[in-house]
């Protein structure tokens, strides 16, 4: 089947340039007599494996060196600020779940934070103790995911299975609390929503004991590659400085000595209670980044360890039945408790109007939502501060002057997640 | 967050650009002057809010002004937010660019301009960002309606592009 062809004059200006592309061989008009220094504008992706994601880069060369990179986003921006003003409250964690696809209980987490700031609604202890169970394996499997594909791209194939083989066991995990794998709407506004099944401790205790062994198993086989260390090490750094005023926040921070944290500088949903360090490099170049992620697996292993010791009986959700719906059982009894079911699933709550701003820290570094109430039953303006697509700023800093090779080494180490930079 | 009295304290010393302060669950917001957004910056710059954290967009449809843009700042050595808020009216929407100053609102900026509309007075590059290039109209603005999108394949391009001429 031919596409069908367009007559150009119809089109836009933006779309004829994009379509003016041509592929045919060009001759060199001295006949190769003179040799000159000139730029190359070469376009990478947004179809391209080591983009990790729809992302395109324009990139000019002077030969193999990079002088300028811009990147040009939006392949997949589908509008989730836009639809969630058209949902009930609940209904909006689904689709904010879908915006950074690897951290989605980080998304949830953020948007059912600010809901919360907005409503003054108080979480039961045993809740925000799921959540950073939760949070923290979901940091995990959000690592391997960076590290096995990054691994490929650098050229060590085998490390990719071993991570989506531990990340099974995590979504698993997932899989038993909520029975979805991904995008599980497992946080709601006043706590979760389900307590966690009998036998999920046993696994999860399997999965704790496991994990720091599988990290080892990765250090060895990738901090004996040749291949990897010499793309990594040394290659387009970056200092804090630079990276503050780019507005990087995240292990790209924490990889150039500025131990910020979230979790430990200003501690939400009871991080407080554990005890775990915050990995930090030294140089901020590309072997910092890995090395940062990696030792940061450990970390979340202890949250998850201590989080499931000290897990504390009670309620997993809010008793507050005008936020949270009512236990199922009550259905059949209390005629009050069918009112605010029914109230809450077709109408949903009403929020009282105000602006919160709530940040936490996701893998990539602070995920922020801003959720602003008119007082009705839908927010009347969800914006997602995505730490993708901050971060993804400073490619251009960190890779002029560097080859082009240490580019796709360093789109990897800066682990842009497509999804949250669209939304 | 500085507390209420501490926001008291900060637009005392701004002085006549501060609009109104608002202290609402535990979250210090400025609202200022538009045109003094790039001097009101420096000053929380100096008062140690050395990290722009976050800018974005609001619509306050049918309000007016009603084009707002929030500035997050954050002072990492005290671990406290403040937020600054500005708002412009539809028929001129236009504010000073900050991204000479913090260069992290190049994006930002641009993506706010591509959803609302709000035109960043010397912005290096001040563009569509999420949205095509040659797309009409600002999607995230509240009379704007959901759905109805035409979703653009090669094939049927100049059929659209007819409809639309």
């Amino acid at each position: 089947m031919s596409p069908t062809p367009t007559d150009s004059s119809t089109m836009s200006e933006y779309r004829r340039r994009e379509q003016s592309i041509t592929l045919s061989p060009v001759e060199d008009p001295s006949g190769g007599a003179e040799t000159t220094d000139e730029l190359l504008t070469l376009n990478f992706g947004p179809h391209h494996p080591a983009t990790h994601g729809v992302l395109r880069l324009l990139v000019t060369l002077e030969a193999e060196v990079v002088r300028d990179v811009k990147p040009i986003i939006g392949y997949v921006h589908t509008g989730i600020e836009k639809t969630a003003e058209d949902k009930a409250y609940w209904k909006v964690i689904p689709i904010v779940e879908r915006m950074d696809y690897l951290a989605y209980y980080f998304n949830a987490m953020a948007y059912v934070g600010a809901v919360e700031t907005l409503l003054e609604v108080e979480v039961p202890g045993r809740a925000q103790y799921l959540r950073v169970i939760h949070l923290e394996l979901n940091r995990i499997a959000s690592h391997l995911i960076w590290l096995g594909t990054s691994a490929l791209d650098l050229g060590s194939t085998s490390i990719f299975l071993y991570c989506l083989r531990e990340r099974e066991l995590i979504l698993d995990l997932f899989e038993m609390s909520s029975g979805a794998r991904m995008h599980t709407r497992y946080f709601q506004v006043g706590g979760v929503a389900e307590d966690i099944p009998p036998g999920f401790e046993a696994k999860l205790r399997e999965f704790v004991a496991v994990m720091p062994k599988r990290a080892d198993e990765y250090g060895a086989i990738l901090n004996a590659n040749e291949i990897l260390l010499q793309r990594l090490r040394g290659t387009c750094a970056l200092d804090a400085e630079t990276l503050l005023s780019l507005g990087v926040t995240g292990p790209l921070l924490r990889a150039a000595g500025n131990p910020w944290d979230l979790r430990k500088a200003a501690p939400y949903s009871s991080y407080g209670d554990f005890e775990f360090k915050i990995p930090v490099g030294t140089v901020g170049d590309n072997y910092d980044r890995y090395a940062v992620r990696l030792a940061e697996i450990y970390e979340s292993v202890k949250i998850i360890e201590q989080a499931m010791d000290g897990l504390p009986e009670g309620p997993h959700i809010t008793g507050d039945r005008k936020v949270a719906l009512p236990p199922r059982h009550e259905l059949a009894t209390s005629m009050e408790a069918l009112i605010h079911h029914f109230k809450l699933v077709t109408e949903g709550f009403r929020v009282p109007p105000g602006e919160v701003y709530y940040p936490i820290e996701s893998p990539r570094g602070e995920l922020a939502c801003f959720v602003r109430s008119d007082g009705s039953s839908k927010p009347a303006r969800v914006h997602m501060r995505d730490p993708s697509f901050v971060n993804l700023q400073a490619l251009a800093p960190m890779t002029r002057g560097s080859y082009i090779a240490d580019m796709i080494a360093t789109t990897a180490m800066l682990d842009p997640i497509l999804g949250g930079i669209d939304r | 967050m500085p507390d209420a009295t501490g926001l008291e304290l900060i637009a005392h010393e701004l002085g006549d650009t501060v609009v109104e302060t608002v202290y609402f669950r535990e979250r210090a917001t400025l609202q200022i002057d538009p045109a003094a957004i790039r001097a009101t910056l420096e000053h929380l710059r100096g008062q140690g809010y050395t990290l722009l954290v976050s800018v974005h967009g609001v619509d306050y449809y049918p309000e007016e002004p009603r084009l707002g843009v929030y500035y997050e700042l954050l002072d990492m050595s005290r671990v406290d937010r403040i937020a600054v808020k500005l708002r412009v009216p539809l028929d001129s929407p236009e504010v000073d660019s900050v991204t000479d100053a913090w260069p992290t609102a190049n994006h930002q900026e641009r993506e706010i301009y591509d959803m609302f509309g709000v035109v960043f007075r010397g912005h290096p590059d001040l563009r569509r960002i999420l949205m095509p290039e040659d797309y009409e109209g600002h999607p995230q603005r509240r009379d704007f309606p959901i759905g109805g999108e035409p979703v653009i394949f090669t094939y049927d391009e100049a059929k659209w592009l007819e409809s639309r001429a």
